[in-house]
């Protein structure tokens, strides 16, 4: 049913919705994420730290590095069943960071496990995050054209 | 002919099918709320020792029958018919379960609104004398319905304060005839007279909405039909009953209710109440409540019938109601089509 097919008893109904509806605290949920996805990114730099100073990494050698053991303690704390619970509390401050692309994998992977390694596990990993891929490798090749024919300066 | 109608949508049972006993299995979260302590049996571990969620939930369907079998004495092969269904994929649970019981049985999908499904035709087949024991039976379970409808369970998202919560339960009730009951003294029965009088089949209804984190506000319209079409076939006002109650509309579902009862002179009063309300409390994290059509088989099976039985309530309108979706007509951007069937379940005092 399109919108401008609404008969006007549902259309009375839903604005009746609308009005019953609770609404989510967008503003102690936007505080909640900046807090938790700060304290992420700041974690990220104290790894690029460690990296940086007890390492003595290269500049891509440390992005590599940081990115994986973020990577790693997503994967970690979604397996032990924390990161869930992180996440209905952040919102979008735990979702963002690399670590929530890690547990939409991983909670996936783990998910899909009883169906079996080759038809469960890694086929329905990339379910949810999946389109992030498509679209982020996407918006990459168009960009590396731009870059390519018209340089940066 | 056509004596056992009445009105436009409603039915008639002149022989007074009895409930002679139910059964209930929960899980922990569900064992924890405010009528935790009526169900029959308690799950600590949401798989039940089985190695799939999918499996727990057809263990939990099969037991819960064998279960209200077992009370009252009649042993679960020899049911003249088995009906209820889940809401999966191909009904695999009560598929899976009656290949179990090994009873003729109907499976049924109603979504959320199988319970009085199963009691409406269960009662049609034993007054149409096509039966003598039917049971009636639904079940939900929270991880394998959240992965059919929703994400995995360890994605760290948030939910819209308008989603409830899939109850893990399953519900059984045992019907039988009177005739049936007379003829067997092995039964044992495990509430006196507790009958199930008239019922009224729904219509799909749908008013538009789309959000399917936002059952409650769907699934309202189809309960509020259901009522008034009911009174209105027996000539009937709220008065008549000492409760009504609905299957899982939820705190936002059941304000809703009242609103479009009151748009149609109907008031509810406070003899409203709502099963996704009173399985889970406020404090326990569930949004606007349960869902599922375990939610309203557990609340009546192990609460409501008890009540009735206690004599605290005489009568009850029991309609529980279903969302009619599948998780791609969701993303096709279609709206949600709903549906509720009402029972009348009374206590005669003999």
């Amino acid at each position: 049913m399109k919108k401008g097919n609404q008969s006007p008893e549902q259309q009375a109904y839903l604005e009746k919705v609308k009005q019953y509806e609770p609404k989510s605290n967008t503003f102690s949920q936007c505080v909640k994420a900046f807090i938790v996805g700060g304290l992420i990114c700041c974690l990220g730099q104290l790894i690029w730290d460690i990296g940086n100073n007890m390492f003595t990494f290269t500049e891509s050698q440390n992005s590599g590095f940081t990115s994986i053991v973020l990577i790693f303690l997503g994967a970690l704390f979604t397996g032990i069943g924390i990161y869930d619970k992180l996440g209905s509390f952040a919102g979008a401050g735990s979702i963002v960071p690399i670590t929530g692309f890690s547990n939409a994998i991983v909670s996936t992977a783990m998910e899909h496990k009883r169906e079996g390694y080759v038809l469960g596990v890694s086929a329905k990993m990339f379910l949810i995050a999946g389109p992030v891929l498509v679209y982020g490798i996407s918006a990459s090749v168009v960009l590396g054209i731009v870059y390519f024919l018209f340089g940066i300066a | 002919m056509n004596s056992k109608r009445c009105g436009s949508q409603s039915v008639i049972f002149p022989t007074n099918p009895k409930i002679l006993s139910t059964a209930t299995i929960v899980g922990d979260v569900e064992g924890q709320g405010p009528i935790g302590k009526h169900f029959d049996l308690v799950l600590e571990d949401d798989t039940w020792g089985e190695d799939s969620w999918e499996k727990a939930e057809r263990k939990m369907f099969e037991h819960s029958v064998r279960l209200a079998c077992n009370k009252c004495n009649i042993a679960p092969e020899s049911l003249d018919c088995m009906l209820g269904g889940d809401i999966l994929n191909q009904l695999i649970s009560a598929n899976f379960a009656a290949r179990a019981i090994k009873a003729p049985f109907l499976g049924l999908y109603g979504a959320c609104s199988t319970m009085v499904e199963a009691m409406l035709i269960g009662a049609m087949l034993i007054d149409g004398e096509y039966a003598s024991t039917v049971s009636a039976t639904a079940c939900s379970h929270f991880s394998t319905a959240e992965r059919q409808y929703r994400s995995p369970l360890e994605l760290g998202g948030q939910r819209p304060p308008t989603a409830q919560r899939t109850v893990t339960g399953a519900g059984t009730a045992i019907l039988v005839s009177d005739e049936y009951q007379h003829n067997n003294e092995s039964t044992h029965e495990l509430f006196n007279n507790i009958v199930i009088s008239a019922g009224t089949i729904g219509k799909v209804i749908d008013l538009g909405v789309k959000d399917a984190n936002n059952l409650g506000a769907a699934m309202a319209p189809a309960a509020a039909d259901t009522i008034q079409v009911h009174l209105n076939d027996f000539n009937k006002t709220v008065d008549d009953f000492d409760l009504i109650v609905t299957g899982d509309l939820g705190s936002l579902g059941s304000e809703l209710l009242n609103e479009l009862c009151k748009e149609k002179n109907i008031d509810l009063k406070d003899k409203h109440i709502d099963c996704g309300n009173t399985i889970f409390s406020k404090d326990q994290n569930v949004d606007c409540g349960g869902s599922g059509c375990g939610c309203c088989a557990v609340t009546f099976c192990g609460y409501l019938i008890k009540r009735l039985e206690a004599g605290d309530i005489n009568n009850i309108l029991f309609v529980a109601t279903g969302v009619l979706l599948s998780p791609d007509t969701t993303l096709q951007g279609d709206t949600i089509p709903s549906i509720a069937h009402a029972v009348v379940i009374e206590r005669r005092v003999s």
